[in-house]
């Protein structure tokens, strides 16, 4: 616990994007999902520009494509809606190698693909160039209430060790013979899951009690003030405005 | 069910952020009466709600990451909505799981940053405000028992994961960006989540009992359950009595009408659940009888062009009328909830010096 809590998204390099001050990466990383997301879907080669703008970040941000490609696996569940969705969806068909598809269904899946693999980029990287704690103070930084960013940096910070509590029951459910097979051992499971629940809220009571023995009355005190200057905020801004003049262009010509 | 950027269009999802914000904002100041430990509402003891709320909250996490071995060879894993209600109270519950989702779409992008408004509103707002409802409504009418808590948790966690589908299907309505007919996504989603719906309720009733088992102060939902105290003297058994008495039997007939009528309200529901699929699949049965000669395409667009905007139609007007049914359902709940505390409140307010509920 003692030890800095650096997730594992987290990629420690010194870059530019490294160096903005975390609330410029929000706004910017969600007013450029907005930006995307707002893109008529028939305008194919703006997705393609977003993609480039993206790769640029990670270029400036030295997060190397390999590492980027992986964490966008999380997308894989969507990736299958995407694909069952011309063989469901309605409307005119196209015929493709003697499958008839929807042409509105290929549209949407496209649709799907495009605009979720480009938020989850984004995402994936102000995760990688943000660390836990900045991230933290960027959203208070926003106006997000205080207590809920308490909260927040409550559950990352026992995240860990409420799991690793998790896997120690594991270990010894399993070094005394048990494997879960199928529903008839949910009992076990279900009774780890309540044994889990009380030992994470009497650590909250403890971790409470320990607070208060030490002054706290309900607010966190704010060591570093998160200030942006103006060249900052201009840089982050560099990404959703160039994405604005693609989507701007895209829903003129289409 | 985490829903993607690009699958509700923006209007949409900065709608529903603006219902999400409201909710968790109502969350946040019902929290800290919650898990205030003694209550009396004027925000004292709140310093409380962070660390324990953070905790249910990386409880709920790592909850999520427990995997349940279903029938060959596949897993599932608990949303722990119902869950988190039940045990800490709607608005906490309501809180840790939005925080959750909050932080699953930052750090992990699993689902969108765009969509974290669908996703809170969806999974977060709907799943603990059914469940809680229900379960509470429930934990009324059946006997004061430790049995019906774990039954009461069954149904509240049963209903929770379908009333979520149905509540997404609604979203989807408004706001889908592609043009699945309506009735596909409805029967699709509430299918599948009845059968999530079914795994969730069996470990959230299990894990509930085995709480209220070691520690049945902890589980929120019931704790208008507890025994008095018992003192065994040698001069006898004396019995001490409550700080909050025990709920008037006459708040019960309230209830039961409730119940009656939300069970009325839901049997209307599922009435339109059910004929959706019947519905959908006799416009396929009608379109392959109308256009033999197709056969071969028909196998694989069952709803071809013209017939899917009536379809679409109808669907949505049976969709509304779910959601129209399960918010009728809630609305209920509600009012029953708010005589029966009423009559509550009454009740101890008489005696002085006790502390209402």
């Amino acid at each position: 616990m003692g030890a800095g809590h650096a997730h594992k998204l987290y990629r420690h390099a010194r870059s530019p994007v490294h160096a903005l001050p975390p609330h410029c990466k929000i706004a910017a990383v969600f007013c450029f999902v907005l930006v995307v997301v707002s893109t008529p879907r028939e305008a194919v080669w703006a997705f393609g520009l977003y993609a480039l703008l993206l790769a640029a970040v990670a270029g400036a941000a030295r997060v190397p494509a390999s590492f980027l490609l992986r964490r966008l696996l999380i997308e894989v569940p969507f990736v299958a809606f995407a694909v069952l969705m011309p063989f469901v969806a309605g409307g005119e068909r196209v015929h493709v190698l003697g499958l008839a598809l929807s042409q509105s269904g290929l549209w949407g899946a496209w649709n799907i693909l495009a605009k979720g693999t480009l938020g989850v980029a984004a995402s994936v990287l102000l995760a990688a160039t943000t660390e836990l704690r900045a991230l933290l103070l960027g959203l208070q930084r926003l106006r997000m209430p205080p207590l809920l960013v308490q909260i927040a940096s409550f559950m990352i910070r026992y995240g860990d060790v409420v799991t690793d509590e998790m896997r120690r029951m594991r270990i010894a459910r399993e070094s005394r013979g048990f494997t879960a097979r199928g529903v008839r051992h949910w009992g076990v499971l279900a009774r780890s899951a309540g044994a889990l629940f009380i030992r994470s809220y009497e650590r909250g009571e403890r971790v409470h009690l320990a607070m208060v023995s030490r002054g706290y009355a309900g607010t966190m005190p704010v060591i570093d003030e998160l200030n942006a200057s103006r060249a900052q905020w201009t840089h982050a801004a560099a990404l959703p405005l160039a994405a604005l003049a693609v989507c701007l262009t895209g829903w003129m010509l289409t | 069910m985490h829903v993607p950027d690009g699958f509700i269009n923006a209007p949409v999802s900065l709608a529903t952020g603006a219902v999400a914000a409201a909710a968790v904002a109502v969350a946040l100041r019902g929290a800290r009466r919650e898990l205030g430990g003694s209550v009396d509402g004027s925000g004292h003891g709140g310093e409380r709600t962070a660390p324990l709320a953070g905790l249910v909250a990386a409880f709920v996490f790592a909850v999520q990451m427990l995997n349940f071995p279903v029938a060959a060879g596949t897993s599932g894993h608990l949303l722990g909505g119902a869950l988190a209600a039940i045990l800490v109270g709607p608005c906490t519950g309501m809180l840790c799981i939005s925080v959750v989702l909050l932080m699953q779409s930052v750090l992990f992008a699993d689902g969108g940053l765009t969509a974290l408004g669908v996703n809170i509103t969806d999974m977060a707002v709907v799943t603990t405000i059914v469940s809680y409802g229900l379960f509470r409504l429930l934990v009324t009418v059946l006997p004061r028992r430790r049995p019906s808590v774990t039954a009461a948790a069954f149904v509240a966690a049963l209903v929770s994961v379908p009333a979520a589908a149905v509540a997404f299907t609604g979203l989807y309505a408004l706001g889908g960006t592609t043009d699945v007919p309506l009735g596909k996504v409805f029967t699709a989603m509430v299918g599948v989540h009845v059968l999530i719906g079914i795994g969730e309720a069996v470990i959230t009733a299990l894990t509930v009992g085995a709480v209220i088992a070691v520690r049945p102060d902890l589980v929120y939902g019931a704790r208008g359950l507890r025994r008095p105290l018992e003192l065994r003297t040698p001069d006898g058994t004396v019995t001490v009595p409550q700080a909050a008495p025990a709920p008037s039997r006459s708040a019960r007939p309230v209830a039961v009408a409730g119940l009656v009528a939300a069970l009325a309200l839901a049997g209307f529901v599922s009435y339109y659940a059910s004929t959706s699929p019947d519905g959908l699949e006799k416009v396929a049965h009608d379109k392959g009888l109308d256009s033999k000669e197709e056969e071969h395409a028909a196998k694989d667009s069952p709803l071809a062009d013209y017939q899917v905007k009536d379809v679409g139609d109808e669907r949505i007007s049976g969709g509304l009328a779910g959601v129209i049914g399960v918010g009728a359902t809630l609305a209920a709940g509600t009012g029953v909830f708010v005589v029966v505390r009423k009559r509550r409140s009454r009740t101890a307010a008489a005696p002085a010096g006790t502390e209402a509920l």
